[in-house]
C-alpha cells in the first residue's frame, strides 16, 4: 500500500483528469451523441421498414383473401344461377307438357262431345227420317189397301224390302 | 504468391534467422558499453553507478519502462550513449512556475537549474526532486526512497504526451464517424466504421443490461469515452513506442475516481438506502451491515484501479523479461525459444488490452446500474 501510494503522482493525476474529462465533454458533443444518435436513428428505420414490409405482406395477402373470396362467390352465384335457369326451363318444359296434355284432354273431350252431339242429331234425324218414312209408309200401305188385298201385301212386300235396303 | 499462403511461418523463420547475427553484435556491445558507463561515471557523479551486465540492464531498463518519464525515448545507444527521442518540457510549481526543457536533465545525468533552483532526477523513481549545485541526494534508511524536497511536479511526461495524442486520436477516429453519418445518409463510412460495431456493443451488452433501459443513455459518453480510452492506451502500451499509461497507478486511479464520483453522486435513494439500513433484513443485521456496505463503496473504486493497473503493469514486466531472455540466451535455442514465446504472449497481451477495457467499463456500468436501481427488491417482499 505503502508502495502504491508512493507511486502517486499529482501532477500526472492533474493531466489526466483535465484531458480526460475535456475528451469526455468534447466528445459527447461532437462524437457520441451524433453517433448514437444516429445508430438510433437507423436502427428506428430499419424497424420501421421491415414493419412497413410486414403491412404490405399482410395487406396483400388479405387483398388475396378478398379476391380470393370475390372469386368463390361470383363462382357460387354462376353456379346458382345456372341451377335456376335449368330449374326454370324443367319447369317451362313440364308446365307446358302438363298445358298441352290438358289442351288435348280438353280437345278430345270437345271432340268426343261434339260426336256424341253430332249422333244424338244424327240419331233424331233419323229417328224423324224414321218416323216419317214410317208414317210415308203406312200412308202407303193404307193407300195400296185402299186398292186391293194382293197389291196391298205386295206393296208391303216391297216397302218392306226397301226397308231392308235401307 | 507462394509467401503469402503461410506469412506468420515466414516471418518467424526470417526473424529467427536473423537471431544469431543480433546476438553477435550485442556482444561487441556490452564490451564497449563498460567503456561508456565509466565515461559517464564521471558526469553523473552522486548517481548510483549504473548496472553494466547484461541481466541487471534489463532489469534497470525494465525498471524505467514501467515508470513515467519526463523525455520520450525510442531507443538508446548504449555505446555512444546517445539517446533517440525528443525532450518534453517540464514545468513545476516551486515558488513561481518554473518552465525548461527536459533536455536539461541529460537523461537523469545533469542537475537541472532554473531561476536559482536546482532539481535532479532521480534514477529509481523518476521523479523530479530539489537539490542544491552539486545534486546532493539524501536516501531514507528504511525505504531507499529520497528524502529531499519534492516540488509540485506539472511537467508534460511522457504519460501525459500518451494520453494526449490517445485523447486526439480518439476525437479526431470519432468526430469524423459521426460527421461521416450526415454525410452518407445514415450509414457509417470512413476509419471510425471500425469502430461502430464496438460503440453498440458497449450500448447494447454493457450500458443496457447493467444500467437498464430507463437510465442508460446518461452514462453512455462517460461509458464509451472509458473504454475506447483504457483500450486505446492499452494498444498502445504493446507498440514499441515504451509507452506504459494504463500500468500506471496515477492514470487508473484517477479513472476509478471518476467512476467512483459518478457513481455516489447520481445515486437515488434507493442505492443509500441499501448501503445505511438495508432493507428486508433483521435491525440488528442493519447495523452490522451499514459499515461493510459502506466500505464497498469505497472498494468497488479501488478494486477498478488495481485490477487494470495489475493487469497491465505485471502485462508489461513479463513481456519486457522474456524479451529481455533472448538477449541473456543469445543463443540459437534459447532466443528462438524466448522469441516465440513473446510472441505468444503479445498475442495474449492483445486479448488483455482489450478485455481489460471491457471489465473497466463493464464494472463501472454495473456501479452506475447500482445507484439508479429502482425499488426491486422491497416489491419482491410484498409478494
Amino acid at each position: 500500500m505503502e508502495k502504491l501510494i508512493y507511486q502517486f503522482e499529482f501532477g500526472l493525476f492533474f493531466w489526466q483528469v483535465l484531458i480526460f474529462v475535456g475528451l469526455i465533454l468534447l466528445l459527447k458533443k461532437f462524437a457520441w451523441k451524433p453517433i448514437l444518435d444516429a445508430v438510433n436513428e437507423r436502427e428506428q428505420g430499419i424497424k420501421d421498414a421491415l414493419l412497413s414490409a410486414e403491412n404490405a405482406r399482410q395487406e396483400m395477402e388479405n387483398l388475396q383473401a378478398d379476391n380470393q373470396r370475390i372469386l368463390n362467390e361470383a363462382r357460387a352465384e354462376r353456379d346458382a344461377m345456372l341451377k335456376e335457369a335449368r330449374e326454370m326451363k324443367e319447369k317451362m318444359i313440364a308446365d307446358s307438357k302438363n298445358e298441352a296434355q290438358a289442351q288435348g284432354q280438353k280437345m278430345i273431350e270437345q271432340a268426343k262431345a261434339a260426336i256424341e252431339s253430332e249422333k244424338n242429331a244424327a240419331m233424331a234425324e233419323l229417328k224423324s227420317q224414321v218416323s216419317t218414312l214410317s208414317l210415308s209408309i203406312a200412308e202407303k200401305l193404307l193407300k195400296e189397301e185402299l186398292s186391293n188385298k194382293e197389291s196391298q201385301t205386295k206393296l208391303v212386300e216391297k216397302m218392306l224390302g226397301d226397308v231392308k235396303l235401307n | 504468391m507462394v509467401i503469402s499462403n503461410k506469412p506468420l511461418r515466414f516471418i518467424l523463420a526470417a526473424l529467427v534467422a536473423c537471431l544469431p547475427l543480433m546476438s553477435f553484435s550485442n556482444t561487441e556491445k556490452d564490451s564497449a558499453h563498460v567503456q561508456t558507463e565509466e565515461a559517464h561515471g564521471a558526469v553523473s557523479e552522486g548517481h548510483h553507478a549504473e548496472p553494466t551486465d547484461v541481466k541487471s540492464k534489463i532489469k534497470a531498463f525494465i525498471g524505467h519502462h514501467v515508470l513515467d518519464s519526463h523525455d520520450f525515448t525510442l531507443t538508446q545507444d548504449d555505446e555512444t550513449g546517445k539517446y533517440y527521442g525528443f525532450p518534453l518540457p517540464v514545468i513545476i510549481w516551486d515558488n513561481g512556475l518554473q518552465i525548461f526543457s527536459s533536455s536539461k536533465f541529460n537523461h537523469g545525468h545533469s542537475v537541472a537549474e532554473s531561476n536559482g533552483n536546482y532539481y535532479v532526477i532521480n534514477h529509481h523513481d523518476g521523479k523530479i526532486y530539489k537539490t542544491d549545485a552539486e545534486g546532493t541526494i539524501t536516501e531514507d534508511e528504511a525505504t531507499g526512497h529520497p528524502t529531499n524536497v519534492r516540488p509540485l511536479d506539472f511537467s508534460i511526461t511522457k504519460t501525459v504526451v500518451s494520453i494526449f495524442a490517445a485523447a486526439l486520436l480518439m476525437f479526431w477516429l470519432f468526430s469524423s464517424l459521426a460527421k461521416s453519418y450526415a454525410k452518407n445518409g445514415g450509414i457509417a463510412s470512413g476509419i471510425g466504421r471500425i469502430f461502430e460495431p464496438l460503440v453498440v456493443y458497449i450500448r447494447d451488452e454493457v450500458a443496457i443490461p447493467n444500467i437498464g433501459e430507463k437510465h442508460y443513455k446518461k452514462y453512455m459518453s462517460y461509458l464509451l469515452t472509458i473504454f475506447f480510452f483504457v483500450l486505446f492506451l492499452n494498444i498502445f502500451g504493446l507498440t514499441p513506442l515504451g509507452i506504459n499509461a494504463t500500468g500506471n497507478l496515477t492514470i487508473t486511479f484517477s479513472l476509478a475516481i471518476l467512476t467512483f464520483l459518478i457513481t455516489n453522486l447520481t445515486a437515488n435513494k434507493n442505492y443509500w438506502g441499501h448501503i445505511f439500513w438495508m432493507p428486508g433484513v433483521p435491525k440488528p443485521m442493519r447495523i452490522i451491515l451499514a459499515p461493510i456496505e459502506l466500505l464497498g463503496v469505497f472498494i468497488k473504486p479501488f478494486s477498478l484501479m488495481i485490477r487494470l493497473y495489475a493487469n497491465i503493469f505485471a502485462g508489461h514486466i513479463v513481456l519486457m523479461s522474456i524479451i529481455g531472455l533472448m538477449f541473456i540466451f543469445k543463443s540459437w535455442i534459447g532466443s528462438s525459444l524466448s522469441f516465440g514465446l513473446s510472441f505468444v504472449l503479445s498475442i495474449l497481451e492483445i486479448l488483455v488490452a482489450f478485455l481489460q477495457a471491457y471489465i473497466f467499463t463493464m464494472l463501472s456500468a454495473l456501479y452506475f446500474g447500482s445507484a439508479v436501481e429502482e425499488h426491486h427488491h422491497e416489491e419482491g417482499a410484498h409478494h
